[in-house]
């Protein structure tokens, strides 16, 4: 039981490490909020998960880290992503359309 | 066997650091930084968590949760700041 | 459609308000239960005297309760949700892996008009929230009923947007908060 919650633990650090790698790899700003958040939410929610089947008596905490998180991250990246477009950040060359630049007049 | 796989475990959270703060570092903009930032706090709460499995101190993911609050707050209001100082 | 609510109408929406406050009440003294880790009578009076305190203070302020449907069905569809969200989640991982171990990056993405059908604020904020954790898109923007989403993949092209992103999610949302 311990291995297989070590080893649930590990899978979420790898998430967390692909993340990482998206996050460096990704051509613009919009992109890797992508990468980071998606990835470091399950990622970090997987070693909670792995911590909570090595040490039982610490589910509480754990579960309430967990939902903070899940509630939380969306809610950030989501602010970011408005405050990259709002400030002009760039897109990348290859970005199709971008409705939300088209509609900017009317909407302000 | 634990041992072993929490070392990998704790190696590849290392990884992730280093990778997210060479985001931080290099930008290039101001926004991208901050998504390094984000990115930044959330492994370390899974590094906190895994030094509080590894030194078996509960007391750790309290440290954890406050962190997490302080993080999300710090994020949105570098946010606002962005959103308005353009 | 009235352009005078009758008293009996009032008296239905002040009790359906009073549930939802009792249930934003029971899950923030839950919430300090977990975090304490104990059932001791200090410590459930403090918490107690805390949450409704909070429940009084913020009675007009959205909390994820406002506006949901208190009714079985809604409590299924909320079940159905949070099980399609983890798997969505979990796919989204899969294939963003997937996309950062290619060499070459192959993205094609896009800012695209997503509309909701979402008439509730909080329903609409959980439908940006779930959309953002999910494969490849990102919430970048909420106007009224248009949301804006970055889409990392778009080969599909803009008319579909809405189908393929917003879809899975509304049927759950709408019941649960119309």
């Amino acid at each position: 039981m311990d291995v297989i919650g070590a080893l649930i633990l590990l899978a979420g650090t790898v998430f967390l490490l692909l993340g990482s790698l998206g996050l460096l790899r990704m051509p613009d700003a919009y992109n890797r909020i992508q990468a980071g958040t998606k990835a470091a939410t399950l990622g970090t929610l997987l070693t909670l998960l792995g911590a909570a089947i090595l040490m039982p008596a610490w589910w509480a905490k754990l579960l309430l880290i967990g939902l903070f998180l899940l509630f939380t991250n969306p809610l950030s990246s989501q602010v970011l992503a408005r405050a990259a477009h709002r400030s002009g950040a760039a897109l990348a060359p290859q970005t199709g359309v971008d409705h939300l630049a088209e509609d900017r007049e009317d909407l302000s | 066997m634990v041992e072993i796989i929490l070392t990998l475990a704790a190696v590849c959270v290392g990884l992730a650091f280093l990778l997210a703060l060479y985001r931080f570092v290099i930008g290039p903009q101001t926004v991208d930084r901050v998504i390094g930032f984000d990115v930044l706090t959330i492994i370390s709460i899974t590094g906190i968590v895994l030094a509080a499995l590894l030194a078996q101190r509960v007391v750790y993911l309290d440290v954890a949760l406050v962190y997490a609050l302080l993080s999300f707050l710090g994020v949105i209001v570098v946010a606002r700041y962005l959103e308005g100082g353009q | 459609m009235n352009e005078r609510k009758s008293s009996g109408n009032r008296s239905q929406a002040e009790a359906i308000d009073a549930r939802r406050a009792f249930l934003l009440f029971a899950t923030l003294l839950l919430f300090w239960i977990l975090l304490n880790g104990s059932l001791a009578f200090g410590t459930l009076t403090a918490g107690a005297v805390a949450a409704g305190a909070i429940t009084f203070l913020f009675k007009d302020s959205l909390s994820v309760f406002s506006g949901y449907r208190i009714m079985p069905a809604s409590l299924v569809a909320s079940v159905r949700f949070v099980a399609f969200f983890f798997r969505e989640l979990v796919r989204a991982n899969l294939q963003l892996a997937r996309l950062v171990l290619t060499p070459s990056l192959p993205i094609r993405p896009a800012i695209v008009r997503v509309h909701t059908g979402l008439k509730s604020p909080v329903g609409r904020l959980l439908l940006a929230n779930a959309i953002t954790l999910t494969p490849g898109t990102l919430s970048v923007e909420i106007k009224g009923e248009w949301l804006y989403v970055h889409w990392v993949s778009a080969e599909a092209g803009a008319e579909v947007a809405t189908a393929r992103i917003a879809a899975g999610f509304e049927r759950y949302l709408e019941v649960m908060y119309g």
